[in-house]
């Protein structure tokens, strides 16, 4: 068992309740103690109520000693705060939804539920998930726990840094066009998108309808995992989740232990000018160790990669000014002053949203509009169709494919603020995975020359999200990037 | 209620305006939102109701909360798509949804999930008859969405209720075929009248089951092209309509005719003054920006689901009309009455075949079954008296063992408390007698007590005749069978 | 700066947009915005570099189709729970000021 109970993951932490070596109001204590010394300066969190976890967390105690034995029982998750927890607010970042109080479970809540999970905190975000820093939130930005003057990536960032701080052994999150991935890498932890349709958005306070995603973050692929299958499946509230069977993801992940027979693909075009030269080596460094491990590497091409970005951003921005809309003041949340109708709509809506969301809300209405629709919507859809494309022939000749996660290590507070394309430039690896509805995981992989983490990105094909996390598994047993711990309360 | 009564005579009103038609050809088309019967909503499973308590029908979907998506109801495109095939469309295979976005309170999450690009029934149409003319009016094509909150339009706020939001709404598109007021509302009725028939919607237009838009516009006799057109929103009673198209096609041809230019825009009918005024509407508010509704994916109908939705379809109206001509013998007017509710129409083919007498049978339940439901304000469903019963009571009538009076008795009973006709005839002893003997007999006395009204009767009295009838029925305690005893009576008096 | 494209795409003005979009935008920050939307639809623009002839829009990527639920009513929320976040009610009803005619 390494180290005190805030270091453990989800596997040490379940096996420790389990034995009874710790309560689980013990393990909350610890990591709600953890959170009052570093959020001052982390500020990873939007909300906790020490009252409702301790409550809940003796509910787990009283249940284990009468007998349940479920795996997850007692063990604490953070929650991104566009999750929509009973009873919880749910705020998306935003002023828009300040005061507004969850009357419903998110499936993937539910489920973790079911399976005993308790719920520690809620995570700061991006403002409704637009970004790639957690700067835009409401609550102020998050700091990365490896360097406090740096972003912990976005929009995620505040579930990276709580994990990477071990402020929570794991968390939920969203990804759209690498909203779990790239806070993972900049902030040292493995984070997972699952494949679209795998796991339910109902009660995700939706970005992008056809994009997004929930996925966990944790300081394992093995944790990953088992959130990931707690939570992974159809549900009938949401039409868009599959009806195939999930498997049992978490058994083979286990049983990973090297990459023989495996034909991994690496991308040309993942490697593009922009890629700073201190993460194309880590990366690479750590395409040769799944060599050594057994996988056989294959260059592959994935042409329209550069055009990943783009194209996600006219699409998200679309759905977004439409998911959006019903933020208006009428039935919750924030309104106002107005008196009139008309009024009360633009000034809740001018006063609600950050300069960020009103920006891919007024270019996401624009797109749809007579005149723009057919030149910029219709086209992205035609191009998302060819990035589609490019990855079911690059997966004819490879089984998952490598590569970074990002183009830079954590960039430095307020660094891209005065420029928004570069901002979104951040996520021109990841989008595609989302636009093609691939599964993708970020494991670290390695230090820059600054001690920041780099994240390496495994990508596999939509449902074959076991076989992602089995290399992403097969990958931690032989190496130790995962283990390492940021210098941000280690005293 | 009886629902017995055709509409023309009750709807229709007194004074149709003579609209002067000679110089311009109308065109109307109609948008009609019909609300289906179905147990739940849309898009969510909240109850559908028509009167509640505000907001106690309501789930976080239809609110628009955060985080909350669509599931269609797999009942209402069962619904539509059997409209769709009650009118002759075609079913598209593959159908999807798409989102219409606007900003109104009513619309919970400012977005309205509709069907644009790949509605569930694409054309067909309907026959209408007005005035013995019958008329094939197109329809454009049949989509599924869902319903809009209620509004309470107060002094200085507006007050809403979501119960109603979200429920599962039809809109049918007509082309711009009719050509008259009348028209308009001919296709309304008999749109109407198979949704009803076929259990799509009660079509309850008080409980605002039916709503309609309604475009019209006028050119000169002779043009090719449609004129300008305008339309009436939300209308939501089938004389309005008519009302206010008399108004409105009126009111472009006399601009028109005095030499101006009809705009295109949104009016809205004013009862209390009888015209259309225009409605302020943002022009800019009218681009929906209409894309596919990311949350739901195509609904794929096979053959199978399709042909089993249709062995579902009731004999629609007016082929039950036809077949109750042609099987029955029974003249227009009563197949007319008798169809215009099923329940009543299958309640009339059960009396007719079991009695064998069909215009006897259409007699009685016109007649004296239709008059009671009425009086009582009952529906067939909870009549007390079985097809079977009224059927043996008819057989009664013909076989004269009961006077036609002495039936109609007995009906008011069976429908009262139900029961055996034949038991009830001799409880209350009302068999006639047919015996000639007796009648004779009865006959012989009653003249024989009333010798000078006999010689009356001789003189040449016919009115004698109907005094010792009067004694004959009261020596009998009114069993004597009326034709025999009339008969018996002249004989004797010979 | 030039906005136009090829083919007759209509312009992005921000004031129009920003009322279809019911935001309320001070001068300054209308004016800003309107420099920054411009930048950011031209960087989408590269879009017009790929070739997408014949090529079939990808309207969704989930995997099903006909997805459906029977019509069962469910219990949703008592209407105490509904209205617990309305900024304003009464009477059991959600309020809101009139609309202008």
């Amino acid at each position: 068992m390494s180290g005190s109970p805030v270091d453990w993951g989800v596997s040490e932490a379940a096996d420790a309740l389990a034995r009874k070596e710790v309560s689980a109001v013990e393990l909350a204590q610890a990591l709600l103690a953890r959170a009052d010394k570093l959020e001052p300066q982390l500020n990873a969190l939007t909300w906790r109520d020490s009252e409702a976890v301790l409550t809940a967390a003796r509910a787990a105690d009283e249940a284990r000693a009468g007998g349940d034995s479920r795996p997850l029982l007692g063990v604490p998750v953070a929650v991104k705060d566009v999750l929509s927890v009973a009873g919880q607010p749910c705020t998306a970042g935003s002023k828009i939804l300040q005061g507004y109080v969850a009357p419903f479970d998110a499936t993937a809540i539910a489920r973790l539920r079911a399976a005993g999970c308790i719920f520690i905190a809620r995570t700061n975000t991006d403002e409704f998930a637009m970004g790639g820093s957690t700067e835009t939130s409401v609550y102020g930005p998050t700091r990365n726990p490896w360097d406090v003057a740096r972003v912990p990536g976005g929009s995620s960032g505040g579930s990276a840094a709580a994990v990477a701080a071990r402020l929570a052994p794991a968390a939920l999150a969203t990804d759209s066009s690498g909203s779990i991935r790239q806070p993972a890498a900049f902030c040292g932890v493995t984070g997972f998108k699952p494949s679209y349709g795998r796991v339910s958005r109902f009660g995700c306070v939706a970005l992008a309808s056809s994009l997004d995603q929930v996925g966990p973050m944790a300081r394992s692929v093995a944790d990953a995992a088992a959130i990931y299958q707690a939570m992974a499946g159809h549900d009938a509230r949401d039409s868009t989740t599959s009806a195939r069977p999930v498997g049992d993801v978490l058994a083979a992940v286990r049983a990973a232990k090297d990459l023989c027979g495996l034909k991994l693909g690496v991308p040309a075009e993942f490697f593009m000018p922009e890629l700073d030269a201190g993460v194309a080596q880590r990366v690479r460094a750590a395409v040769d160790e799944c060599r050594a491990l057994g996988a056989q590497i294959v260059e592959v091409s994935l042409p329209h990669t550069a055009y990943g970005m783009a194209d996600y951003f006219v699409l998200s921005a679309a759905e977004a000014s439409s998911n959006l809309a019903r933020y208006d003041g009428v039935r919750y949340g924030f309104r106002a002053d107005a008196d009139e109708l008309g009024d009360m709509y633009d000034q809740t809506r001018g006063q609600g949203f950050g300069a960020e969301v009103k920006r891919r809300l007024l270019v996401g209405t624009y797109v749809l509009c007579r005149g723009a629709a057919e030149e910029y919507y219709r086209r992205a859809q035609q191009v998302r169709t060819r990035i589609r494309r490019d990855f079911e022939q690059a997966f004819a000749a490879c089984d998952a494919i490598a590569g970074p996660v990002t183009l830079t290590a954590a960039f430095p507070l307020g660094a891209r603020r005065d420029d928004p394309v570069s901002m979104y430039r951040g996520d021109s690896l990841t989008a595609t995975a989302n636009l093609a509805g691939l599964c993708a995981l970020s494991v670290p992989c390695g230090f820059t020359a600054e001690g920041l983490p780099v994240g390496l990105q495994i990508l596999a094909p939509a449902f074959h999200d076991e076989l992602a996390l089995r290399i992403g598994a097969a990958y931690q047993q032989a190496t130790a990037w995962h283990e390492s711990r940021p210098p941000m309360g280690e005293d | 209620m009886s629902r017995a009564r055709r509409w023309e005579k009750i709807e229709r009103p007194f004074v149709a305006k003579e609209l002067m038609m000679s110089d311009y050809i109308a065109s109307i088309g109609l948008e009609v939102h019909v609300q289906l019967k179905t147990r739940s909503k849309m898009f969510c499973a909240c109850p559908a109701h028509d009167e509640s308590e505000p907001n106690t029908a309501v789930c976080p979907g239809c609110l628009g909360m955060p985080g909350t998506l669509p599931v269609i109801n797999r009942e209402a495109i069962r619904k539509t798509v059997k409209v769709g095939l009650m009118i002759g469309s075609k079913i598209n295979r593959r159908s999807t949804f798409d989102r219409k976005n606007y900003f109104y309170p009513d619309v919970s999450k400012n977005v309205q999930i509709t069907q644009a690009a790949a509605p569930l029934c694409v054309g067909g149409g309907i026959e209408i008859d007005v005035g013995g003319q019958k008329k094939f009016i197109r329809v454009n094509h049949i989509h599924q969405e869902e319903d809009v909150a209620k509004s309470l339009h107060m002094e200085h706020s507006t007050w809403i209720d979501f119960n109603r939001a979200g429920m599962a709404l039809m809109e049918l598109v007509t082309e711009p075929d009719m050509a008259s007021p009348d028209e308009a509302v001919a296709f309304l009725v008999a749109l109407k009248e198979m949704l009803v028939y076929a259990g799509i919607s009660d079509c309850n237009l008080e409980l605002g089951h039916v709503r309609c838009d309604v475009n019209s516009s006028v050119r000169p006799v002779g043009s090719e092209q449609l004129g300008v057109k305008t339309e009436l929103k939300n209308m939501n009673t089938f004389k309005g309509i008519h009302r206010a198209l008399e108004y409105e096609i009126e009111r472009q041809m006399e601009t028109l005719r005095a030499g101006g230019t009809v705009v295109q825009e949104t009016r809205r009918w004013d009862d209390p003054t009888g015209q259309t005024l225009p409605m302020r509407t943002k022009e800019s508010a009218h681009d929906y920006r209409y894309f596919h509704e990311p949350d739901l994916p195509p609904i794929v109908l096979d053959d199978a689901t399709i042909e089993g939705w249709r062995a579902e379809l009731p004999e629609l109206p007016a082929a039950k009309r036809a077949r109750f001509m042609a099987d029955y013998g029974l003249p227009e007017y009563d197949a007319g009455v008798l169809t215009a509710d099923r329940a009543i129409a299958d309640y009339f083919e059960a009396v007719a075949k079991k009695s064998g007498q069909f215009k006897a049978s259409s007699n009685w339940v016109m007649g004296e079954l239709l008059r009671a439901l009425g009086e009582q304000g009952e529906t067939i469903a909870a009549a007390k008296i079985t097809p079977d019963a009224l059927a043996a009571l008819i057989a009664l009538v013909e076989a004269q063992t009961i006077s036609h009076s002495a039936a109609k008795e007995v009906f008011q009973e069976l429908f009262e408390n139900g029961g055996d006709p034949e038991a009830l005839v001799k409880e209350k002893g009302l068999a006639q007698v047919s015996d000639t003997g007796m009648i004779d007999q009865l006959a012989e006395q009653a003249i024989a007590a009333n010798p000078k009204v006999a010689e009356d009767y001789r003189a040449g009295k016919e009115a004698a005749l109907k005094f010792l009838m009067g004694q004959v029925m009261k020596l009998s305690r009114g069993a004597a069978n009326p034709q025999l005893a009339t008969e018996a009576l002249r004989r004797k008096l010979q | 700066m030039t906005m136009n494209d090829s083919k007759n795409v209509r312009p992005f003005d921000v004031r129009g947009v920003a009322g279809l979009a019911r935001i309320a935008l001070a001068d300054d920050e209308a004016a800003a915005l309107q420099t920054q939307v411009e930048g950011i639809l031209a960087w989408t623009r590269q879009l017009q570099e790929v070739d997408v002839k014949d090529v079939p829009p990808t309207e969704s990527v989930a995997d099903g189709e006909t997805v459906w639920r029977e019509d069962v009513p469910e219990a949703g929320l008592e209407r105490e729970a509904a209205l617990k976040n309305a900024p304003l009610s009464r009477q059991g009803q959600f309020v809101v000021p009139k609309v202008l005619e």
